[in-house]
């Protein structure tokens, strides 16, 4: 009972951060009053009851260049400034958001797409099987980052953004990550759904069902996908945690969220550039990248262990 | 066995084949990409653009770009980059792989020892504090995004506390090849290494566990430890055998990624020039054809590796062996 426990902070932790994340406005309106996405090179703050700037003139190694604020541990610029002035607290929640929205974005898209093929093909059978299951392989073939890399590139070098039939997204949209690491992730959501799929299709129920002569969408929607679908839920938290770390390692790359949004990513991509004389940039974001995935890997296994009794057995022995 | 083996590199071939496709369709079938706007600079006029198309190739046929492509990748070796007219992309990449290699090598010899280690610990002391506690450091490893780690440990080891005796040994930022001075070699990759390797300690030290706690309730354990062998005989010539297949097969495709440019976020903080820095390069450009050439690099590589690690497989265990 105490993984039990442990699993519920995890998710406590989790929802916490949603909640601040997406609470962002509020803080930067009212508590830090500032705008995290308008540079504001000749801001002003209050240090100690001083005025001093945002951006300090002289600050380097050498006496020469600027350097923003680091950390005041005040509400405004509680942890400092970035190279154009911005409050580095407010943007790491705005990131948060994005990041969030992404990471559970595509994550559920993933686990969307992957229920439905795996439905498909495990209940038609044969040829649409062998095809989708061969495509499967294919995207399997790939290195998770090498294929999302390929495909973000491709749709940021597209001018009108993408179109597709009624579906149009543009260039510098959230869509574009979420859609891409929704895609590359299917295959790892698709082949453990179509195992369960083919086994569930060979049980008593279902060949009551087709005795009563259920239909085939029946079948699909109203007898296999609801023993199949714990197997996904079962998932979804550490499908989460890959998507958040996937969309921060694209972000870094800056081929993930485009500025002048922000991500966990690409501030910590910012941050890089002021690393031995801001390290706060590009640690806070960090922090909180490891905070959400350890918070969505510690519930993805209490979920785990609740769901699959052979889990369970392992801890008792 | 060779019929096997035959089987399994027709399979290989189609494989190969249909990854080259995809990577093709990807970045020039795209509806609307236009490789040219990269090509011609500038505000350039319709002649310009009708140049550097017919130059390139782009005014034939798909498949017959398909052909070109493939052909000056694989048997005249000459695509050159869009950036850089002058940078000859298969060269490129064969002289950046032993970067790649190397940080990839060094880091796998240090995760395997350290999460053999971490795993047999955890379950040696099951039942104490320190099993759940490394596992919490094991699940934090993971947790962490591998290029903010890499940037931490620059802050710590290439500035806060490069000036004292810890971190005083730690070179620039680089990467000086085996053949020119081994020791350098060594010192400049010791923290790319370290960085690389923490995410796969946790999963593999996690993994490892897992099976361990799996095969102790399994009956040749009990006849081990009915014939009374020592605990330490039981735990590792018996349990941790076993459970080595499972980590044998994960570190052959994981070790297949990295080389093939997985490593691309480590190499990038660490300024190590190798495949993945070629990628990252042609990506802040969308130089296509590197691009695109890594990643077939990359695809092959893991395709290939996966495969001989089937073979190697069915060597070792004629159960595999499909009859």
């Amino acid at each position: 009972m105490l993984r039990n426990r442990i699993a519920l902070s995890a998710l406590i932790l989790f929802v916490v951060i949603v909640a601040v994340s997406f609470a962002a406005p509020l803080y930067a309106h009212h508590i830090a009053h500032t705008d995290p996405f308008a540079s504001n090179i000749t801001g002003t703050t209050v240090v100690g009851g001083k005025r001093v700037d945002v951006l300090q003139q002289g600050g380097g190694t050498l006496g020469i260049g600027v350097v923003p604020i680091g950390p005041t541990w005040h509400s405004n610029f509680f942890l400092g400034a970035d190279n154009q002035g911005r409050d580095v607290a407010a943007r790491v929640l705005y990131g948060g958001r994005a990041s969030l929205e992404i990471g559970i974005g595509s994550a559920v898209l993933c686990c969307f797409i992957a229920l439905i093929l795996a439905l498909v093909a495990g209940f038609f059978g044969r040829f649409s099987d062998t095809i989708l299951s061969r495509l499967m392989d294919l995207i399997w073939a790939f290195p998770v980052y090498l294929l999302a890399i390929s495909l973000a590139t491709v749709l940021l070098t597209l001018p009108n953004g993408l179109q597709w039939g009624f579906i149009h997204v543009q260039p510098a949209s959230l869509w574009v990550p979420t859609i891409i690491i929704a895609l590359v992730y299917v295959p790892y959501v698709y082949r453990p759904v179509r195992g369960q799929v083919l086994s569930v299709r060979e049980k008593e129920y279902v060949e009551a069902a087709v005795a009563q002569g259920a239909s085939s969408l029946r079948l699909m929607f109203g007898e296999i996908l609801p023993n199949v679908v714990t197997t996904v839920i079962v998932m979804l938290p550490l499908m989460i945690a890959t998507t958040v770390l996937t969309e921060a390692a694209l972000s870094f790359l800056s081929i993930g969220v485009q500025p002048p949004k922000a991500s966990w990513g690409t501030i910590i991509d910012d941050g890089q550039a002021l690393l031995y004389s801001r390290p706060w940039v590009a640690i806070a974001p960090g922090l909180m990248i490891l905070l959400t995935v350890l918070s969505l890997n510690v519930l993805g296994d209490g979920v785990r262990d609740a769901l699959d009794p052979r889990a369970k057995l392992r801890l008792k022995g | 066995m060779a019929l096997f083996i035959v089987r399994r590199l027709i399979g290989l071939v189609a494989v190969l084949f249909a990854i080259t496709v995809l990577v093709f369709l990807i970045f020039f079938a795209t509806p609307g990409v236009d490789p040219t706007r990269s090509l011609a600079g500038r505000n350039p006029t319709p002649e310009t653009i009708a140049a550097v198309r017919h130059q390139f190739g782009l005014d034939r046929s798909k498949p017959m770009q398909y052909l070109l492509m493939m052909k000056r990748l694989f048997i005249s070796r000459d695509l050159v980059s869009y950036g850089n007219q002058a940078l000859l992309v298969v060269p490129a990449i064969a002289s950046a792989a032993p970067v790649t290699f190397s940080l990839v090598f060094g880091a796998a010899v240090i995760w395997i020892v350290f999460s053999i280690l971490t795993g047999l610990l955890a379950v040696i002391l099951k039942g104490t504090i320190f099993d759940p506690l490394l596992m919490i450091f094991a699940l934090i490893g993971i947790s962490m995004p591998v290029f903010w780690l890499g940037e931490v440990l620059n802050l710590i080891t290439q500035d806060r506390l490069h000036n004292t005796f810890l971190f005083s040994w730690v070179p620039p930022l680089g990467y000086v090849p085996l053949t020119q001075n081994p020791w350098q070699w060594f010192l400049h990759l010791v923290i790319p290494w370290i960085s690389l390797s923490v995410l796969y300690i946790g999963f593999y030290a996690r993994v490892l566990r897992a099976n361990l706690l799996d095969v102790e309730n399994e009956d040749y354990v009990r006849t081990a430890r009915a014939k009374g062998l020592s605990e330490r005989q039981v735990l590792v010539k018996h349990m941790l055998r076993t459970s080595m297949i499972t980590f044998v097969s994960l570190f052959g495709l994981d070790f297949g990624i990295l080389v093939g440019g997985g490593a691309l976020l480590t190499e990038v903080v660490f300024g190590l020039p190798g495949v993945g820095q070629l990628t990252y390069r042609s990506l802040v450009s969308l130089d296509l054809p590197v691009i695109m050439a890594t990643v077939i690099y990359g695809a092959f590589f893991i395709t290939i590796a996966s495969a001989l690690i089937d073979v190697l497989y069915a060597r070792l265990d004629p159960r595999i062996r499909p009859a």
